[in-house]
């Protein structure tokens, strides 16, 4: 198959179906569960409460600085269970695959996502191939569902949002959709910067290690990024959220594509970044818990949570004025994840 | 070029101290470039400036400005099958007067988001079976774009591309507004980037003609406070010349690359505004040797467009002669997501700018 094309054939359940699965998907994510490739997978009793996420991926272009579709794929449901604050243990992945598509392409994307499971601690179980006619999609589309349990008897969610909380982000802002947009061939525009996909498994741990109960919520700012992220948390919890503009970590890289394409980083998706509430007691511990990690050396905490008006999300700008941070309107960026 | 020492909150704090101390009266000052507008509001700018210091919102904002004909034109010519219309993203959600873009869209027609006139050119090159249609909206800081790819479309000899202009010229538009019985402006902050073309020459008659300060001014926390602060103490001072408070972008003649540019392409043309009305000498259209690119020429003029009063008072802010929170519909029928009137919609409308930046109830401490 190396150096040749995706076919009809290769989701029509026949003979070429089931080599690619063999000689492609099965090779790579081998694991008990998977292996005997029956219709789908029969898992053992986790013991605990269960968390359950499902996310498609159709980011456009497929290969990206720092990553590609692949482990943008398991990292996203990876990080939606973690955010529920479960431990993830399996993964489904549903493939569209657009006739023509280089086998080469979809080899180097599955190798990454085994690469993100294995990271993650992650199985991925059952799976399902379909190609469709040239045209009708963007030559691959991704979906991930996943399974995590919880180790805890406590619930995170944003509802759960008190005043007096503190927001922690985990790092800088807008790595992500900046990484993607810079490989638009008509922004003209080229930046060293690297996308921030990553699982955040490791993130979560420290933070429900460090905080217990006083963890009240996490979530990953990805479409819409923190501000979209802070709206859901004040509408949710009925509280208002203030941040502190100062307190956003932005490169300096993020900072300039956005002045010239016009766009604002709090908008902007990230795919590698978690922002937390937790009880103010326990904020600083959470701090340092995430700056012991690598992906969290820039945690900072931007904001806090207060009775106010219910839904509403304020900012201090860096000059001392107030501004509201609105919900995004709508379209935002074309597809970034 | 690194913008820090522009967004410096020390120096911003001290420029407020001075703009405090400089003024003893009551005074009412026009930014007219909807960036500037939405700048003042995303960081809190106009919370932080003296009570007595009026800053009122003018009319510079491409889209809001657009006519409705226009933009109805655009929209029947996206539903042409040969045609791929070609326009800034600010432009999709303005509502004409059945539809908007986004909608015409959705109901099949090929509408392409560009980031400039020569990406639009582009699309044309890489079409040939298809016409291509560029909306050219905005201000002296988009027509020199416009005119680029016009001049490159005649000499590669693209037949297959067009442009549809809205351009429109800041100057005639303060010079309207200095002009009318209803102006309670006292000074201007002239809008840097368009300054930057142009040059401010064209400022300095409507200086001493009106006997205002016009103060050419950016778009960051320093370059805003610088321009206001130059305006203050003139106005305290009583005297009415125009100043540069954007001194590492503009020069007094502007670009004349850019300026010769769009005389070789734009003619000027009486242009109608939205929410304002006709404007004599406001805006540019296609000079003869042009017409083969001219939209207008190839697919005919567009229809008298049908307007249905309602609540919105967008034509009003678009003057300055009221704030967007003063209308009945702001907040509530009008949205950025279901907006009445074009200032709802733009990046750089007023509406939309309180809307997204200032819907606070009360102060916070």
């Amino acid at each position: 198959m190396k150096g040749g094309k995706i076919q009809l054939g290769h989701g029509s359940g026949g003979r070429m179906m089931n080599e690619l699965i063999h000689n492609l998907f099965r090779r790579h994510f081998a694991n008990p569960e998977l292996d005997p490739l029956d219709d789908g997978a029969i898992l053992p009793d986790p013991g605990g409460r269960l968390a359950f996420a499902t996310d498609s991926f159709v980011v456009d272009p497929l290969f990206f600085p720092g990553g590609n579709i692949g482990d943008l794929a398991v990292n996203g449901t990876v990080n939606d269970l973690c955010m529920c604050g479960s431990r993830p243990l399996w993964l489904s992945a549903g493939f569209i695959i657009e006739e023509g598509m280089e086998y080469d392409d979809l080899e180097i994307i599955v190798g990454s996502m085994a690469g993100a499971a294995a990271a993650a601690g992650i199985r991925i179980v059952t799976g399902d191939t379909k190609v469709v006619e040239h045209g009708q999609a963007d030559r691959l589309f991704i979906n991930t569902s996943g399974i995590g349990v919880i180790d805890h008897d406590f619930t995170l969610g944003s509802r759960h949002l008190e005043p007096g909380d503190r927001l922690i982000l985990s790092g800088t802002i807008g790595d992500h959709g900046i990484a993607v947009l810079s490989r638009r061939s008509h922004l003209g525009f080229s930046t060293p910067l690297l996308s921030d996909t990553a699982g955040l498994q490791e993130l979560a741990a420290l933070l429900l290690q460090s905080c217990g109960g006083a963890l009240h919520a996490m979530r990953d700012p990805t479409r819409g990024g923190v501000a979209a992220l802070c709206n859901e948390f004040a509408r949710s919890a009925g509280v208002e959220i203030r941040l502190e503009e100062t307190a956003l970590p932005v490169r300096p890289e993020v900072a300039a594509a956005c002045e010239l394409l016009g766009l604002d980083s709090l908008y902007i998706a990230n795919e590698g970044k978690l922002v937390a509430a937790v009880a103010a007691g326990a904020a600083e511990k959470a701090l340092k818990a995430l700056q012991s990690h690598p992906l969290g050396r820039k945690a900072s905490i931007i904001g806090e949570v207060k009775k106010g008006e219910a839904g509403l999300v304020a900012m201090r700008t860096a000059l001392g004025g107030w501004r509201v941070v609105d919900m995004p309107a709508g379209e935002l960026l074309p597809r970034i994840c | 070029m690194n913008l820090a020492p522009f967004r410096d909150p020390a120096i911003a704090a001290r420029l407020l101290e001075e703009i405090h101390a400089a003024q003893s009266r009551p005074l009412v000052i026009m930014e007219t470039c909807g960036g500037q507008t939405h700048a003042l509001l995303r960081l809190g700018l106009d919370q932080l400036l003296p009570r007595g210091l009026e800053l009122v919102h003018g009319p510079g904002c491409p889209v809001c400005v657009t006519p409705v004909a226009l933009i109805d034109q655009a929209i029947a010519l996206a539903g042409r099958p040969e045609v791929i219309l070609a326009t800034f993203g600010d432009m999709m959600r303005v509502p004409g007067s059945a539809s908007t873009l986004f909608e015409a869209r959705s109901a099949g027609g090929d509408v392409r988001m560009v980031y400039s006139a020569l990406d639009a050119l582009e699309l044309a090159q890489s079409n040939p079976e298809r016409e291509v249609v560029f909306f050219a909206i905005g201000f002296e800081t988009t027509a020199p774009g416009s005119a680029q790819a016009a001049m490159q479309a005649r000499s590669a000899n693209t037949g297959n591309f067009s442009l549809l202009s809205a351009h429109v010229l800041v100057p005639p538009a303060v010079r309207f507004l200095l002009h009318s019985p209803e102006n309670r402006v006292q000074g201007y902050l002239a809008a840097g980037h368009a300054c930057a073309v142009l040059g401010w020459e064209p400022y300095e008659n409507l200086a001493a003609e009106f006997h205002v300060p016009i103060v050419v001014t950016g778009f960051e926390a320093v370059d805003l406070l610088r321009g206001i602060l130059r305006v203050v103490q003139l106005l305290e001072a009583n005297e009415a010349r125009v100043e540069n408070a954007y001194e590492r972008v503009v020069r007094w003649e502007g670009n004349p690359r850019a300026r010769a540019g769009m005389e070789q392409v734009f003619r000027i043309c009486d242009r109608e505004w939205r929410g304002i009305g006709l404007i004599p000498a406001s805006g540019l259209t296609l000079q003869p040797e042009y017409t083969a690119w001219d939209a207008q020429e190839k697919f005919g003029p567009p229809a008298a467009a049908q307007t249905a009063a309602g609540v919105c008072i967008s034509g009003l802010v678009l003057q300055g002669l009221k704030k967007p929170t003063a209308c009945p519909a702001f907040g509530r029928e009008c949205t950025p997501a279901h907006p009445l009137g074009a200032p709802m919609v733009s990046g750089e409308g007023a509406c939309a700018a309180y809307y997204t930046y200032q819907r606070m109830p009360g102060g916070r401490e």
